[in-house]
């Protein structure tokens, strides 16, 4: 049973190649580009998809912050185009893996802390500690600012991997749990199977939203260091 | 029966599509194709922007173009973890490759 719940997660590989890469270059071939003015329903429905994000995300920042709309939209693209793959029976979904998500979340992290400290460095730095706080906590309380400006990134990273491989999870065992008790129970089939549907709709929203949050906090902190 | 028009010249085997060739010029037709990156990317390219012309780029285009690229995705990845799927769940002591664990539910 190990085994069967470990393979939804094992990175496909052909003939000892990696073809993850395929995998992960997939949900691009379902955005297409266009350069008319009058398009299909397809690039219709995503380009009012992709204004009403950047409206969303955009608007706090100043004109150094939105610098960074390219960089942010594509990323809620690409974390919601591959959470919402990874719902189909067999395939695989990247974003299951630390390894991916901390390449994501590193970088990204690492450049808006390296723009605050190249830019605005006093501010930045007095950014560790809150105000008002009494004089004899100043020491402990920049220990723990530190500790959490360089849990940031890890908790993007941790986050994205745990919600998805969780539900994914579930799902398996609940959707294997029916099929077992089909043939000795038939009402307990039908409660399970109504609680994987609800689950399933569940995953949709969480496939979506992890996206959103991922993207919001990478946004959150590039306003307070831009 | 030739019609007014037509050229009279043979077309050379390498520019013809691949249901106007006839099946003893098919290995030659095979080797004359280009096989380089460009080529193989060029051949993606045009398979693309074939299936996207026909079901998506077009006036009324229904959910029907995307549901059958999702259907082809995920029957390629079943062909992919296929090899997993082999051994049934909670036997893996079958002859497997990988491991020989000695498993139970």
């Amino acid at each position: 049973m190990n085994e069967s719940l470990f393979t939804p997660f094992i990175t496909p590989t052909v003939l000892g190649l990696p073809a993850a890469v395929l995998v992960i270059l997939f949900p691009p071939l379902l955005i297409p580009t266009s350069k008319h003015f009058i398009n299909n329903r397809l690039i219709i429905i995503q380009q009012w998809l992709i204004r009403l994000i950047l409206k969303q995300m955009m608007t706090t920042h100043n004109a150094k912050g939105r610098t960074w709309s390219l960089m942010l939209t594509s990323l809620i693209i690409f974390i919601a185009s591959t959470n919402l793959l990874g719902l189909l029976p067999y395939s695989f979904t990247p974003t299951t893996q630390l390894s991916m998500n901390l390449a994501m979340a590193i970088p990204l992290w690492a450049s808006t802390v390296a723009m605050g400290l190249r830019f605005k460095a006093k501010i930045t730095l007095t950014h560790l500690l809150p105000q008002g706080t009494p004089t004899p906590l100043i020491p402990m309380l920049i220990i723990i600012e530190t500790v959490s400006l360089f849990i940031q990134p890890l908790a993007l990273a941790v986050r994205l991997t745990a919600n998805i491989t969780a539900g994914h999870l579930l799902m398996h065992l609940i959707g294997s749990s029916a099929l077992a008790m089909l043939a000795i129970n038939l009402p307990l089939t039908l409660i399970t199977l109504t609680i994987l549907t609800l689950l399933t709709i569940l995953e949709t929203a969480i496939a979506l939203i992890q996206a959103y949050v991922f993207t919001l906090l990478v946004s959150l902190y590039l306003h307070d260091n831009s | 029966m030739a019609s007014v028009g037509e050229c009279p010249a043979p077309v050379p085997v390498k520019d013809k599509k691949l249901l106007e060739v006839k099946l003893g010029e098919l290995p030659s037709w095979i080797l004359m194709r280009d096989f380089s990156p460009s080529g193989i990317f060029g051949a993606f390219q045009r398979g693309y922007y074939r299936y996207y012309n026909k079901y998506i780029n077009v006036k009324k285009g229904s959910i029907s173009g995307i549901t059958m690229v999702l259907a082809c995705y995920v029957l390629f990845s079943y062909s992919f973890s296929y090899k997993h799927l082999k051994t049934p769940a909670g036997r893996s002591w079958a002859i497997s490759e990988g491991n020989s664990q000695e498993g139970v539910v």
